[in-house]
């Protein structure tokens, strides 16, 4: 019954993380360069077109959940489980998620460069 | 890439990096927070790592999401994952901690990822109409 709580746990975690990403990076690209912004239009102006933007607060909100999934994850299961099995399927997750959802392309390079992180943050975190 | 886009990639890395470990070293000072004294959680700030790993990971949203207004989430991730192997070099050099050969792989790893794909492009271009469709408050048109 452990097993179930901790990888219902790592799932959670993973989805959660993975939403708020991609909503996080369709509300900056919606914003545009925040560096070219800034010198046009000042700091006012690049906090208020964040806080605005429906998909930054949305990816604020799904990062919160993947923050307390954490913590229950934790709470239940083993550290050593939960938190590298999280870490590395996120990056796998991302990479999927924004070739499907935000139309990046994903190419060979990506691919293998998620890969490589997934693998090596399990390694460094197992 | 210009300079001030690795400068942007950098912070996220050392910003996430040095956070998690001030947080990791304000709350051993702590201690262990039980639900039923959640309060705790709200005074853990008053504690000047706690405080300062706060500040950090601030920096590291702010740069976070600069870096995401220009560049692909599947090229920011695996490009910033530097900050994995500096806790482990923190964990071996500064707390003396013991790196296993099985963790210098997932150094070696994770490096070699992000040699790897900030050789690339750093953004999908979209045809022109698409663009605007997904970017109605951009600025990069204008001059």
């Amino acid at each position: 019954m452990k097993h179930v709580y901790e990888w219902s746990a790592v799932l959670a975690i993973v989805l959660a993380s993975t939403t708020g990403d991609v909503l996080l990076s369709r509300a900056m690209k919606q914003v545009g360069d925040v560096g070219r912004l800034y010198h046009q239009a000042g700091l006012g102006k690049v906090i208020s077109r964040i806080v605005r933007n429906p998909s930054f607060l949305l990816g604020v909100l799904a990062m919160t959940v993947a923050f307390y999934s954490l913590l229950f994850g934790l709470s239940w299961g083993d550290v050593s489980l939960v938190a590298p099995a999280s870490a590395s399927l996120t990056f796998v997750a991302n990479a999927v998620a924004a070739k499907f959802f935000l139309h990046e392309r994903v190419d060979h390079r990506r691919w293998l460069a998620a890969l490589m992180v997934a693998t090596g943050v399990f390694l460094l975190a197992g | 890439m210009t300079f001030r886009k690795y400068l942007v990639l950098a912070g996220v890395t050392l910003c996430a990096a040095i956070g998690d470990s001030l947080l990791s070293r304000g709350m051993k000072d702590v201690g262990n927070i039980s639900l039923r004294h959640f309060p705790e959680l709200i005074l853990a700030i008053t504690n000047p790592w706690v405080a300062l790993g706060i500040l950090f990971l601030l920096g590291f949203f702010a740069s976070y999401m600069t870096a995401l207004s220009w560049a692909d989430l599947t090229y920011v991730l695996p490009a910033t994952s530097l900050g994995y192997v500096l806790l482990a070099l923190i964990a071996r050099f500064l707390l003396h901690e013991q790196v296993t050969a099985l963790r210098w792989v997932g150094i070696l790893l994770i490096s070699g990822a992000v040699g790897f794909v900030t050789q690339g492009p750093e953004l999908t271009r979209h045809p022109p109409r698409e663009a605007h469709d997904q970017d109605p408050v951009s600025t990069r048109s204008a001059p």
